[in-house]
């Protein structure tokens, strides 16, 4: 048995993965780009050396597929570069697109725990709703989102609250799957122990079915903060793209920017990478105030 | 005064495979301060038999009465503290929280429940454990926990469904000592659940032999064992050994072994 190393278990393997990941994408590049190259050369009359087609394919102003360092320039001008309050600048992009994420989880969260504790308590509205819920998933998001914002901005509601209510749309469902999940999941001994106190359904509630339910909580919440980015974003592209990460993404493919595309997905993945991470830790704080058993990881 | 009264008691389980006697023609009598014990192959319904007294189960037929009400207004007035198989310790709860539980049902103020959390937790020899979470104890002192939180109610009739079944037989040995000293120092009436002879033996006043199919009362065994706190040696006993020997006749005649 060798001791657990945080470098060699965790750090090697993913940079072994990224770097992997790099080279086919530079090879990649190298194919998907030459016949744009090539074009190119023809019409300057130019007859490149094989090395300089290489080099030219990771080079294109707008190419089929940008080489990851044109990304990374990208990104670090779009985002160091300009000022934040830039309309080029994807902090503002982003930050305008996190805006939206944030409310309309909130928004998702608690509409998703409110039907969650009805469901549990009133089978009424087990058997009526939940039907109903499962299947407001089944509609394509991409069909809904356009009715939505149009139909709000007909009675006066635009910007932000729009955007937010598709993330809710999407975020509320696994909130409740779970959450009914957690709600249900106290043992029979731990329900008929409550029993013996006469405790009524408010007091079983909040000493037993909510906190049973935190875990199931949080890896709800996971899902539903990456859906919610979904959300916000696919909301941003009706719009007429004002701003937004989506806003990026649209107006990049309008004038076949492809490099300002990709940037805009990466800053997209990011924040989402962020996002999960943030509930993550929030997790783990709120599981060791409650006392879990530290997670003992397998060597 | 009899703590619970049953007469022509019986309980018909409705299943899909068609109804179930578990209880059938039950009568029994437990007086204030006696420690009885349930006895009997699994199937008997001896579990069955307590969860009625615990109004957990509804019987079907004949009488009960709980302190001289039913079953319910006992439940509703909490007159019974149960300790169920597992220990059923909430795991977000610390140790003297667990305790707490039932007292913050009650509605008892935060000076009343740490008095009563700190007497109930020496009875249970757990003090320095408050702050304990249930993961960090051992099974024994998680069931000790758990019978802490029955007594914590303060009530006169205690009933436990083979509390100490999962532990090994040295802890258990330990416990069933430690019960009866609390038995004798707290005068409160026991209902115990177990499939162990020498346990039933040892810790009762009185065992009540059940048999399976339908569940019913075999044998009921005033025990002429001294009363209060017994050394666990007097397990060896000429007295002891003729009672051990009267359950399993019991057991044995009582279980059809035709099947």
């Amino acid at each position: 048995m060798t001791k657990p190393s945080f470098f060699r278990d965790s750090v090697v393997p993913v940079l072994t993965v990224i770097a992997a990941i790099v080279v086919l994408w530079y090879v990649a590049a190298l194919f998907m780009n030459h016949s744009t190259v090539v074009a190119e050369a023809q019409l300057k009359g130019l007859a490149f050396t094989p090395s300089a087609t290489w080099y030219r394919s990771w080079a294109l102003d707008k190419p089929l597929l940008p080489a990851p360092h044109q990304i990374v320039a990208e990104l670090w001008r779009s985002t160091a570069g300009l000022a934040i309050t830039s309309k080029r600048s994807l902090v503002y992009h982003g930050w305008v697109t996190l805006s939206a994420t944030l409310l309309g989880f909130l928004l998702g969260t608690l509409f998703g725990i409110l039907l969650a504790i009805g469901i549990v308590h009133q089978k009424v509205m087990d058997k009526s709703l939940m039907p109903w819920i499962i299947a407001s998933q089944t509609v394509p998001i991409l069909a809904v989102a356009p009715m939505l914002i149009v139909v709000l901005n007909a009675i006066g509601i635009s910007g932000l609250l729009p955007k937010a209510l598709i993330s809710t749309y999407l975020s509320f469902f696994p909130v409740v799957v779970g959450m009914v999940k957690g709600l249900r999941s106290p043992e029979a001994i731990h329900l008929d122990l409550m029993r013996t106190y006469n405790a009524d359904d408010f007091k079983v509630f909040t000493k037993l079915r909510w906190p049973a339910s935190v875990p199931y909580l949080f890896a709800s919440l996971k899902v539903g903060i990456a859906i919610s980015l979904i959300g916000a974003i696919v909301g941003e592209l009706p719009t007429g793209a004002a701003a937004g990460l989506g806003a990026r993404l649209l107006s990049g493919s309008y004038y076949g920017q492809t490099i300002q595309i990709w940037a805009a997905l990466f800053a997209a993945a990011f924040l989402a990478g962020l996002l999960v991470l943030v509930v993550g830790w929030s997790e783990r704080l709120v599981m060791r105030l409650m006392g879990a058993r530290p997670e003992r990881r397998a060597a | 005064m009899n703590v619970i009264d049953i007469e022509a008691l019986s309980l018909t389980f409705e299943t899909g495979d068609g109804p179930v006697q578990a209880l059938s023609n039950i009568d029994l009598k437990i007086a204030k301060g006696d420690f009885v014990s349930f006895i009997g192959p699994s199937g008997c319904g001896k579990t069955t038999l307590l969860r009625v007294i615990a109004d957990l189960e509804q019987p079907t037929g004949g009488t009960i009465s709980v302190n001289g009400t039913t079953p319910e207004l006992a439940r509703l007035d909490r007159a019974y503290g149960y300790v169920f198989q597992a220990p059923a310790l909430y795991p977000w709860r610390t140790i003297a929280r667990n305790v707490a539980l039932p007292l913050e049902i009650i509605g008892l103020t935060r000076a009343q429940q740490n008095e009563r959390i700190e007497r109930n937790l020496a009875l249970v020899n757990l003090n320095g454990f408050e702050k304990k979470y249930p993961w960090q104890l051992s099974g024994g002192m998680q069931q000790r926990a758990s019978i802490a939180r029955a007594l914590a109610v303060e009530p006169d009739l205690l009933l436990m469904d083979e509390p100490f079944g999962a532990l090994d037989e040295i802890v258990r040995d330990h416990l069933n000592e430690q019960l009866l000293q609390l038995w004798a120092k707290t005068r409160k009436t026991v209902v115990f659940v177990t499939h162990s002879i020498p346990e039933a033996i040892y810790l009762s006043t009185k065992i009540v032999v059940m048999s399976p199919r339908p569940g019913r009362i075999h044998d009921v065994i005033e025990s002429d064992l001294p009363r209060g706190p017994r050394p666990l040696d007097i397990r060896e006993t000429p007295e002891f050994l003729k009672l051990a020997q009267r359950v399993r006749d019991g057991l044995r005649a009582g279980h059809s072994y035709d099947d």
